[in-house]
This record gives structure tokens, C-alpha cells and sequence, in this order.
């Protein structure tokens, strides 16, 4: 198929900044080839403690509470494999990244989906979560800024979770990985609750932010149990992430914050874009506050997601994904990735237009 | 204001209505924006960058360091003056360094580029030495790369 517009890729359209590849060829010629320590280079444990604390002041010591993985997607796998029983039951508030449950069940525990409501802004609250509260209850897993929608947790919404998981003793594993890509406030970091850091697997990564998909590089932040149940894990599976990645990570948190700030910038204005589209079009979105994906309604076009999804891509040539990928809960939903360039969206936006009018 | 520079900056042709919607302000307030901006001066005009080569025009560039004597009272500017009123010179900055003009020229050939620096430029009264150099190729140019623009290079990947 010809001229497809993709709105349904989850990566960034940028390449990752040059003063970031630069420094892994230099690390490359000066022949860093090895192994790294199990937990991940020292010099980028450090530099992920400090930024910490100078994020969101909360102290992780690079020794015992760091662990450096091969993306979040390793991370998450080995903290929930580290963490459950069989039998295990974890909340996972949806639609929410399709990996959660599926790396739940792999890990011998039972994924329990909370449906997440439009009207609250696909917000999750301690009175959604209660009812599917069990005995066999271990941990909840959230993801804010969230994929598919776009939604993120102010730091009272944070806090009553933290609250019901103190209540009911559960781990919280936070999945912040489109944390800097928070356009409405700053991203609060669900470990920096009071309380909190020891209680939750804080996950973050350098795909998103720092456009570094393709080196699979991420972390695992949590207290010295866990994250050292997590490395014997990594360190029988994996060894070590590899030291060309972990090189230009230590680069990215140096001196990459500038060039972030610029695509965050960017991916701003997409959004505030894509999010006037869609209003003008008629298709209801609440503003999404974080990640790059608006989650617009489509009811309004008598179709269901899949269907929308599949007669825009075979008429106009547009492609999103359907709500339902993420979860029963995305019903009547499309997720629309704005991690392209301005002038596709635009296009995007005529197309979706077109599509809607020949409907009627 | 700021905000409107850098995507104006980056597609001078980009309608009011996008940036409206990009800057959530009302198309109004963006049309008065950019009027004022273009008004003080701060917006001096909208350029198209032309890849000339692909264009087969033949069009040589050449950097010319000059030398100056300044003046009383005026110092370089009444020089950089005379220098830059002349159509064939494109750039005229004051440099610190070992020279202080930099002029950057654009002919139809060496030929006529040299005549004009030796016959126009090294004749003004002031200028005491010029230095040519001919540009051979151009790789990058206000921002912007000139050839291998880096392609979408994504694949498919599932979830």
C-alpha cells in the first residue's frame, strides 16, 4: 500500500541525538567491547542516582537499589517474575500496554484488569481498584503517563493509590517511562511519595525521552530485596545490558537533557494539534497530558474500534490502532500515535475528515 | 512569540490555523502576533532554501576575509556599508580575529567573482587585504542538511 500515513507507531520519529551516538562510537574505538557488571555500568548507576535525586529527590543507592536492564520491557518481565507466587494476583489498570498482563501470566501470576473510565480521564482511583481486592492480592501495576491514552496522575491522584496500597500492603510497580514526556505540570514520581520507595519497582527507561528505542536500555529502581531478587534474575538471562547502550545512556543523562527538552517541545505542539483535530472533527478526546498518543472516541461513527481502525487504513490510507488492543476498557477508542512529523498529522487529519463525511 | 519563531523558523509556510491550534491561541491573537513581529523588524523576511545543485544552476560561492583600516567616528560600518550595498554580496559579518569582514559572494564563475573582489571590493578605500576562498560543497546549511536526509527508518513491531 502506497502513501500510508502511520499514526499507529509507538517510537519516536526522531533520531537519537548525535552527541549521544557520538559517544558510543567513541566508547566503540577506544575498545569498550566487554561485559559490564551484572547491575549495570557504575558510572550510569550514578548518574541514574543523581538524577533522582535532583528529579524528584529521592535517593537510590547505586550499589544495592539500581538495576540496569535491557529496556523497561526486561524490567518488567524480571520485577514481576521476582515479586509473584503462583497465583499471585496483580491490578492492572486498563487500557493499559499489552505487555502487563501478558508478562504477568508468564510469570505464574493472574493479571486483574480495572477498567479505567473516560470521564475520570482514564485516571485510576482507590474505589475502582477496591472491589477486584482479593486475599491473593500482591501488587498493582500502573503506567502514568499511560499507553494507549495519554493519561497522567496528578500527585493527589498518586497519593490515594499510595494510601490503598499502604492499606493493603502491595507492591507498585510504576512503569515511568513516558515520565519526561509530560506536557500538562511536571511528572510526579510515584517513589518520591512519601513512604513509597520502598514499596514500589520504579521502572524508567531512555526509549522514549532520549529517542534510544533501538539500544534497549532501561532500569529498575526499588529497595536492595527485590532489586537484588530482580538481578539474580537479569544475571542468569541476560548478564548485562550491552555496554555500547549503557555508554550513550551515561551520555544522555550528562548532557542529553537539552536536546530532550527540545523533542519534548515538539511532540507538544503535535499534540496540541492533533488534539484541536479531532475536536474540530467532532470525535470526543479528553487532553492527553503525557506520552504522544491521543485516545479519541468513535462511536459517534457507528463503527467499532476494529472496524474503524481496519476501513481508515484500506480508504484513506491512515493507520491507528483500536482501542481493544489495550483491553476490553478501549472499546469505542482508537489510539493515535503523534510521533510524526506536523505535516502528516495534518494530512492525517484531512483523511480522518474525508473518512468521516463519506460515513454520513 | 518565542514559540511562534522556532515553527515559523522550521516551515515558514505553515498555515495561522496550525499554529493556532499547535500554540492553543485563537487564530486572531496569531495574526496580530506575527503582524507585530514582522512590524519591530524581528521577522525580516520568509526564505526558501533551494538546493541549487540539484537545480543545475552553475553558481559558485566564495568567503572573503577583508582587512580594514577603520575609520574615525563610524569604524567598520560606513566600510561594511559600501560593501554590502552591492547585490553579488550575500552575508557581511564583523568578525573578531585575523580579519574583520567576512563576506560571503555568489557569481556565475571564478572569473567573475575574482573580478568583482579585485576590481569592486579591494578597491574601497579603507580595505587594506582580501582573502578568497571558494566554497566546493555545501553539507549543511541554516539548520539544515543538505543531502542523506535521514530517512524513517522504523520498522514494524509488535505490541
Amino acid at each position: 500500500m502506497q502513501d500510508v500515513i502511520s499514526l499507529g507507531v509507538g517510537e519516536p520519529d526522531f533520531v537519537t541525538p548525535w552527541s549521544i551516538r557520538e559517544s558510543c562510537v567513541y566508547g566503540l574505538e577506544r575498545g569498550y567491547t566487554s561485559y559490564t557488571a551484572n547491575r549495570g555500568m557504575p558510572e550510569l548507576r550514578n548518574e541514574i542516582s543523581r538524577h533522582f535525586v535532583r528529579r524528584h529527590e529521592v535517593e537510590y543507592n547505586p550499589d544495592t537499589e539500581i538495576l540496569v536492564t535491557v529496556g523497561v520491557s526486561e524490567a518488567l518481565d524480571i520485577a514481576l517474575r521476582a515479586i509473584i507466587n503462583p497465583g499471585d494476583e496483580v491490578l492492572i489498570p486498563e487500557p493499559c500496554y499489552v505487555s502487563y498482563q501478558a508478562c504477568t501470566t508468564f510469570a505464574g501470576g493472574v493479571p486483574v484488569p480495572v477498567p479505567a473510565k473516560i470521564e475520570n480521564e482514564f485516571r485510576i482511583t482507590p474505589e475502582e481498584l477496591q472491589p477486584f481486592l482479593t486475599t491473593k492480592t500482591k501488587a498493582i501495576l500502573i503506567g502514568y503517563p499511560n499507553n494507549p491514552t495519554g493519561a497522567i496522575m496528578e500527585r493527589e491522584d498518586l497519593q490515594k493509590i499510595a494510601d490503598f496500597a499502604e492499606q493493603n500492603d502491595l507492591i507498585v510497580i510504576s512503569d515511568e517511562i513516558y515520565g519526561d514526556l509530560t506536557y500538562k505540570g511536571v511528572h510526579e514520581c510515584f517513589a518520591a511519595l512519601p513512604k513509597m520507595k520502598d514499596r514500589t519497582i520504579l521502572l524508567n527507561g531512555f526509549s522514549k525521552a532520549y529517542a534510544m528505542t533501538g539500544w534497549r536500555i532501561g532500569y529498575a529502581l526499588g529497595n536492595p530485596d527485590v532489586i537484588g531478587a530482580m538481578t539474580k534474575i537479569h544475571q542468569y538471562t541476560m548478564l548485562c545490558a550491552p555496554i555500547t547502550a549503557q555508554l550513550a545512556a551515561v551520555e544522555a543523562l550528562r548532557h542529553g537533557e537539552k536536546y530532550m527538552k527540545k523533542m519534548v517541545a515538539e511532540y507538544d505542539r503535535r499534540r496540541k494539534l492533533i488534539y484541536d483535530g479531532f475536536k474540530k472533527l467532532g470525535m470526543d478526546s479528553f487532553e492527553p497530558g503525557g506520552a504522544f498518543y491521543i485516545f479519541p472516541n468513535i462511536t459517534s461513527s457507528g463503527l467499532t474500534s476494529e472496524e474503524f481502525a481496519e476501513k481508515l487504513i484500506m480508504s484513506e490510507h491512515v493507520a491507528l490502532v483500536p482501542g481493544t488492543a489495550f483491553g476490553k476498557s478501549g472499546a469505542g477508542h482508537v489510539r493515535c500515535s503523534y510521533a510524526t512529523g506536523i505535516e502528516k498529522i495534518s494530512e492525517a487529519l484531512k483523511r480522518i475528515e474525508h473518512f468521516l463525511t463519506k460515513l454520513h | 512569540m518565542k514559540e511562534i519563531l522556532e515553527i515559523l523558523e522550521k516551515n515558514a509556510r505553515i498555515s495561522i490555523g496550525e499554529i493556532a491550534a499547535m500554540l492553543q491561541k485563537s487564530e486572531y491573537e496569531i495574526e496580530n502576533e506575527i503582524r507585530r513581529l514582522e512590524k519591530e523588524k524581528i521577522i525580516l523576511s520568509y526564505n526558501t532554501l533551494i538546493n541549487r545543485e540539484l537545480l543545475g544552476e552553475d553558481i559558485v560561492t566564495a568567503i572573503i576575509e577583508i582587512n580594514l583600516t577603520p575609520q574615525r567616528e563610524v569604524g567598520f560600518d560606513a566600510i561594511a556599508e559600501k560593501i554590502y550595498r552591492f547585490d553579488e554580496v550575500r552575508t557581511v559579518y564583523l568578525m573578531s580575529g585575523n580579519f574583520d569582514l567576512l563576506v560571503i559572494i555568489e557569481g556565475k564563475s571564478l572569473k567573475e567573482i575574482s573580478h568583482f573582489v579585485a576590481t569592486r571590493l579591494a578597491t574601497i578605500e579603507g580595505v587594506t587585504q582580501t582573502r578568497s576562498h571558494f566554497m566546493l560543497k555545501a553539507y549543511k546549511k541554516d539548520g539544515i542538511t543538505i543531502e542523506n536526509e535521514e530517512e524513517d527508518r522504523r520498522q514494524v513491531i509488535s505490541p
